[in-house]
């Protein structure tokens, strides 16, 4: 694990999820689990973050938003989809409103499973998006300074 | 010689201000119940901001902070090689000039509102700062931190008990800790998210967290001018100050700006001005 692996911060966005997820990624900050002990930080700011962290579906209001936050993030940077309504749109698959997963509007580059998804599995998805994170941030060196 | 302790303090000094930066977090950790991040976080961060895409709303702002960060580091060289401490307060109140049309070239409302309330940050605790001034030399009849801190007899603190408390006080203005972080926080999140340094993102934000090392390893300093000529105790007092500041920003809310100004300057009159009318009269 390279030395710049070891910082990831994270912004996470509800999208229109049931809340269950949302308190699954709140309690991975808790002490029980505290994944500052990775160096993970919860910025609440797309600029200073490197995961995109989304629970719930994306819907027709929100998809701007979500777009938004994305365009914000300085590159190199990483999605990752939480909770089965972020991975499919899930039970609100069909609703008039509802496009969808964020890889709608969005690239998302992990998904992570589960309703709610477990703290277990949301830390295991941004520890495996820092190999993401480091496969761009290296292919991202070669055209440095390019806005993609 | 000069050189020499130039470049031991423009290396050194970020080391150590990085390190108790992590285990201020540690620390904090601990307090609220969590493991906490490795020691070394605080460079990871840096190391890792350093490789991010530069994101700015208008190219000046970067000018702003590297100028922000040039003399921050300018200022612990005028103090640590024992220069004028006047010019040490002065420097870095320009310093934080710089950071402050910095935070304002980010023009969100976040930022914008992060930069007035540094502002009534930097109103409320430079009164206290000079009065600092005022009393050291009013002690040790000099402004040079060299010859204060090799020949001050009997030792700072017996005089200036009141501005050494009220100094402190404002300290936890200026390291950014609870209950006054008012425009930036160390902690995620926020309500005007990260208020002053909202719209930096990589190197620039890198750079502010390194002026941020040097600013707090120059404030130890002065906290240990008190106790000169002892290295040692005035090293053990910085670092007694510091564990109570953690202990301070854990323990408390934000406070208000308007709270946060008035007690500054109750604090100022009451201590920095009676130790000083004190030391007029009675000597």
């Amino acid at each position: 694990m390279s030395l710049m692996q070891k910082s990831p911060w994270i912004i996470h966005y509800d999208g229109s999820s049931c809340n269950g997820c949302d308190i699954e990624v709140l309690a991975a900050l808790t002490p029980m689990y505290d994944v500052e002990r990775f160096g993970v930080i919860n910025t609440g700011n797309p600029k200073h973050a490197d995961i995109f962290l989304i629970t719930g579906s994306v819907n027709e209001q929100n998809k701007s938003v979500v777009r938004n936050i994305y365009d914000q993030m300085p590159n190199p940077k990483v999605v990752v989809a939480v909770g089965i309504c972020a991975c499919t749109g899930g039970i609100f698959r069909d609703c008039y409103n509802v496009l969808g997963g964020p890889d709608k509007v969005i690239p998302v580059d992990l998904y992570v499973p589960g309703c709610a998804a477990r703290p277990e599995s949301i830390i295991d998805g941004v520890i495996r998006a820092l190999a993401v994170w480091e496969e761009k941030r290296r292919s991202l060196t070669g055209q440095k300074g390019t806005p993609s | 010689m000069d050189i020499l302790s130039l470049t031991l303090y423009i290396v050194l000094a970020p080391l150590f201000g990085g390190l108790l930066a992590g285990v201020d977090r540690r620390i904090t950790a601990r307090l609220q119940g969590r493991f906490g991040p490795p020691i070394l976080q605080p460079f990871y961060d840096v190391a890792k901001l350093f490789c991010k895409e530069t994101l700015v709303v208008r190219h000046t702002q970067t000018v702003y902070i590297i100028f922000f960060v040039v003399f921050m580091v300018f200022t612990g060289g005028i103090f640590y090689l024992g220069g004028d401490l006047l010019l040490v307060i002065f420097s870095m109140m320009l310093a934080n000039t710089f950071l402050i049309l910095a935070g304002y070239r980010g023009s969100s409302p976040y930022s914008t509102v992060g930069t007035e309330r540094e502002l009534l940050q930097m109103m409320a605790y430079e009164p206290m700062v000079l009065f600092y001034v005022v009393a050291i030399y009013m002690a040790s009849k000099t402004f040079y931190v060299g010859q204060i801190a090799t020949t001050s007899h009997p030792m700072l603190i017996k005089s200036l008990p009141g501005v050494f408390l009220g100094f402190v006080y404002v300290l936890t203005i200026k390291l950014r800790k609870s209950p006054f972080d008012l425009s930036t926080s160390h902690h995620g999140h926020q309500e005007i998210v990260k208020g002053i340094t909202t719209e930096y993102t990589g190197p620039s934000l890198a750079l502010i967290e390194i002026a941020h090392w040097y600013e707090n390893i120059l404030l130890l300093g002065l906290v240990a001018l008190f106790f000169a000529p002892h290295l040692w105790l005035g090293v053990a007092a910085s670092l007694t100050v510091y564990s109570l500041e953690i202990f301070i920003d854990n323990a408390c809310a934000r406070a208000r700006w308007q709270m946060t100004v008035f007690s500054s300057w109750g604090i100022a009159a009451v201590l920095g001005f009676g130790n000083v009318l004190a030391l007029t009269l009675f000597r």
